[in-house]
């Protein structure tokens, strides 16, 4: 914990780790063992979430993309993170709505269509954990852009934008039912794709795949989550 | 219970009140003693033959009229992005080419494409594993609108419809079959290419069923487009129109019937669709007609494409990356005890390269490492945009597969079109949304 707290109030920018190319594709380094067992380092899920951001120039249509954003709102953007021709923006949450309202109201930006939110479970990003990623198209400009916002799992609340893109009432329906994110003012957040009775939120990473053992021809086989990782 | 209650099935008390249950025939019964004028709340699937699946309406009614209309979905969730997270990126391909049964190409190819852009291999991808892929979609777009106008048909009662409908898709099937092996869920588009080029009479069958599908296109013409009682069924049904499209986030044929042209192959090519010729058919009718037509419509276009792919495909060439880390390295071949790995792959790596055989072994075991990040890639599936989320650490495995399923956004629109309508006219309305629920649940 402690460890990755000093890593969250850093400042600098954290390198990514080489691509594999650079380190072999079947990340073998130090002593070749190939037993999976041998690398046992802490890891961090995902370092672009952790590093301080992008620096400007971003590129493409990008840097007017987040001027205006970042003019009409107040503080909101914590950083922004271009990668792989992506931009993706990420925002506080108390100010998320007032984020995609911009994104669907300003004729500069006019994002039409948000597609909907997808959760990501980092749990070793202590304090924040979940992550809520809304991709929007702007069928006007022809682009693409993603919203992130983080929420701790102490506090799994986030602010619902169904009352700006309707289009985002299933799909924050499936995001609480699979991660728990409690998506505040949104009309009837149910579960959507489990039972309405169900224990857990499944896409979580606490959350065990479950399985039993499979004997086939006299070896017994574990289930898929229990086998050997190489990563 | 009064002892006069005519109908079959019975019925039984509950906290919310008494739920009916009618199994034909005695509607009027139940309607008229027990009811009378008061709203009936009617539930409508998950088992019933015209929602498409495992679809569930909840209507409210007041006498034909549907007041209130509400999807339920969920009925069949099988975690495949879930159990994506405990695979290598390759095993990916063969989950989720599961969720949406009627486009498996399509889910292959949105998966495909956000890994080769996770790998930064995108430009590395040969031109004929593309020309392939393109291919296989278009004539996938072919069989899945064919089913959508087949079914949407038998529900309106246009039998005749559907068995044409399942004679051509049967046609497109048996095609798949001798191109990839399979006729569903087959895993075809790897990561980096295909998994196995044409066999060497393939494009001939393709041939073959181009010609079959250019005689047979036009019956489904001749058969809807003027006909009154498929007119009276769907003109003016499910209506939707743009501002309503643009709030629910509608993609696909739907949009289109409102006469904006939105292709995703059109406004962010992928797979080079940019080079080829097809335009995006659009009605302006707002309604299930119109996404009848467009569908018909595509279909021609898909056709044309897929013509301009069987030239392209004359020339020989590779299939797959040449990054030996990242290629799957096996052929696969029928020899005399049936389905296995190539003789000649087989010889190459038990007697001639040892680094041939590391690479076997540790792309089969292990899978190849994607570098941390994430993207989103979409596709303009037969439904509309399907999108995929893939987050990676750095590992052989996704952290996170998303799909952003057509079907599942678009399933929204049911009460907007319904409400106010004939609790016929529901199943119209579905049926032009062309809802999979494969896909929907996932």
């Amino acid at each position: 914990m402690s460890e990755n707290d000093s890593q969250l109030e850093q400042s600098t920018p954290q390198p990514l780790p080489p691509h594999p190319k650079e380190r072999g594709a079947f990340g073998t380094h130090g002593s070749g063992d190939t037993s999976g067992f041998g690398g046992l380092v802490r890891r961090v899920a995902n370092p672009a979430n952790l590093a301080a951001g992008t620096p400007r120039p971003y590129g493409s249509y990008f840097d007017g993309v987040v001027d205006t954003l970042s003019e009409s709102v107040d503080g909101g953007i914590e950083k922004v993170v271009v990668d792989r021709d992506e931009l993706t923006v990420f925002v506080a949450r108390d100010k998320l709505l007032d984020v995609v309202t911009t994104l669907r109201d300003d004729p500069t930006l006019r994002f039409e269509m948000c597609l909907g939110v997808n959760g990501v479970h980092y749990p070793d990003e202590s304090g924040r954990e979940l992550h809520a990623v809304y991709p929007f198209l702007s069928i006007t400009h022809n682009r693409r852009l993603r919203i992130e916002v983080t929420a701790p799992d102490a506090d799994p609340h986030v602010p619902s934008i169904v009352s700006v893109y309707p289009s985002n009432n299933w799909h924050e329906r499936e995001t609480w039912d699979f991660y728990g994110l409690v998506f505040d003012g949104h009309p009837a957040l149910t579960r959507i794709e489990m039972p309405d009775d169900w224990d857990g939120h499944p896409q979580r990473k606490d959350y065990p795949l479950g399985g039993i053992d499979v004997e086939y021809k006299g070896a017994t086989i574990p289930p898929p989550d229990e086998r050997r990782r190489y990563s | 219970m009064s002892d006069d209650v005519t109908f079959t099935a019975g019925v039984r008390e509950t906290t919310e009140g008494p739920v009916y249950t009618v199994s034909g025939q005695d509607w009027d019964a139940m309607t008229a003693e027990i009811v009378g004028n008061e709203r009936v709340v009617v539930n409508m699937g998950p088992q019933h033959p015209s929602t498409h699946g495992v679809l569930r309406l909840i209507l409210e009614l007041d006498g034909e009229t549907v007041t209130e209309a509400r999807a339920g979905v969920g009925y069949l969730h099988t975690g495949i992005e879930k159990n994506m997270e405990y695979r290598t990126w390759t095993q990916g391909v063969t989950f989720c080419t599961r969720m949406d049964y009627l486009s498996p190409f399509f889910n292959e190819v949105a998966y495909v494409l956000g890994v080769e852009k996770l790998l930064g291999i995108t430009e590395q991808v040969p031109e004929r594993a593309s020309v392939i892929r393109v291919m296989m979609m278009e004539l996938n777009r072919i069989s899945s609108h064919l089913v959508a106008i087949a079914t949407g048909g038998m529900e309106i009662g246009a039998l005749t419809v559907m068995t044409i409908g399942f004679r051509e898709r049967e046609v497109l099937l048996h095609l798949f079959e001798d191109l990839t092996g399979l006729r569903m869920n087959h895993a075809y588009i790897r990561p980096g290419g295909v998994s196995q080029d044409l066999p060497p009479e393939g494009l001939d069958k393709v041939r073959e069923a181009i010609v079959w599908l250019r005689r047979h296109l036009p019956e489904y013409e001749k058969f809807c487009n003027e006909n009154p009682i498929f007119k009276r069924r769907t003109v003016g049904v499910g209506y939707l129109d743009l501002t309503g499209c643009m709030a629910l986030g509608m993609t696909g044929p739907v949009l289109r019937s409102t006469g904006l042209p939105h292709d995703l192959r059109k406004s962010e090519p992928y797979c080079g669709y940019e080079t080829y010729d097809f335009d995006v058919p659009t009605r302006d009718s707002m309604d299930s007609y119109g996404r009848f037509r467009i569908r018909v419509d595509e279909m021609w276009q898909s056709l044309h494409i897929v013509e301009q792919c069987v030239e392209r495909l004359e020339q020989p060439g590779p299939v797959m990356v040449e990054d030996k880390k990242i290629a799957w390295p096996a052929q696969l071949s029928i020899g005399s005890d049936g389905l296995g790995n190539s003789m000649e792959h087989i010889r190459h790596i038990m007697g001639e390269s040892m680094e041939a055989l590391i690479h076997h072994f540790k792309l089969v075991t292990e899978g190849f490492r994607v570098p941390a990040g994430q993207v989103y890639s979409a596709v303009e599936s037969p439904r509309g945009e399907l999108g995929v989320h893939l987050v990676s650490d750095g590992g052989t495995r996704p952290w996170r597969a998303h799909f952003r399923d057509p079907s599942f956004n678009n399933l929204q629109a049911v009460s907007a079109m319904a409400e106010g309508g004939q609790v016929a006219d529901i199943i119209v309305a579905v049926a032009s949304i062309d809802p999979v629920m494969g896909g929907v649940d996932r």
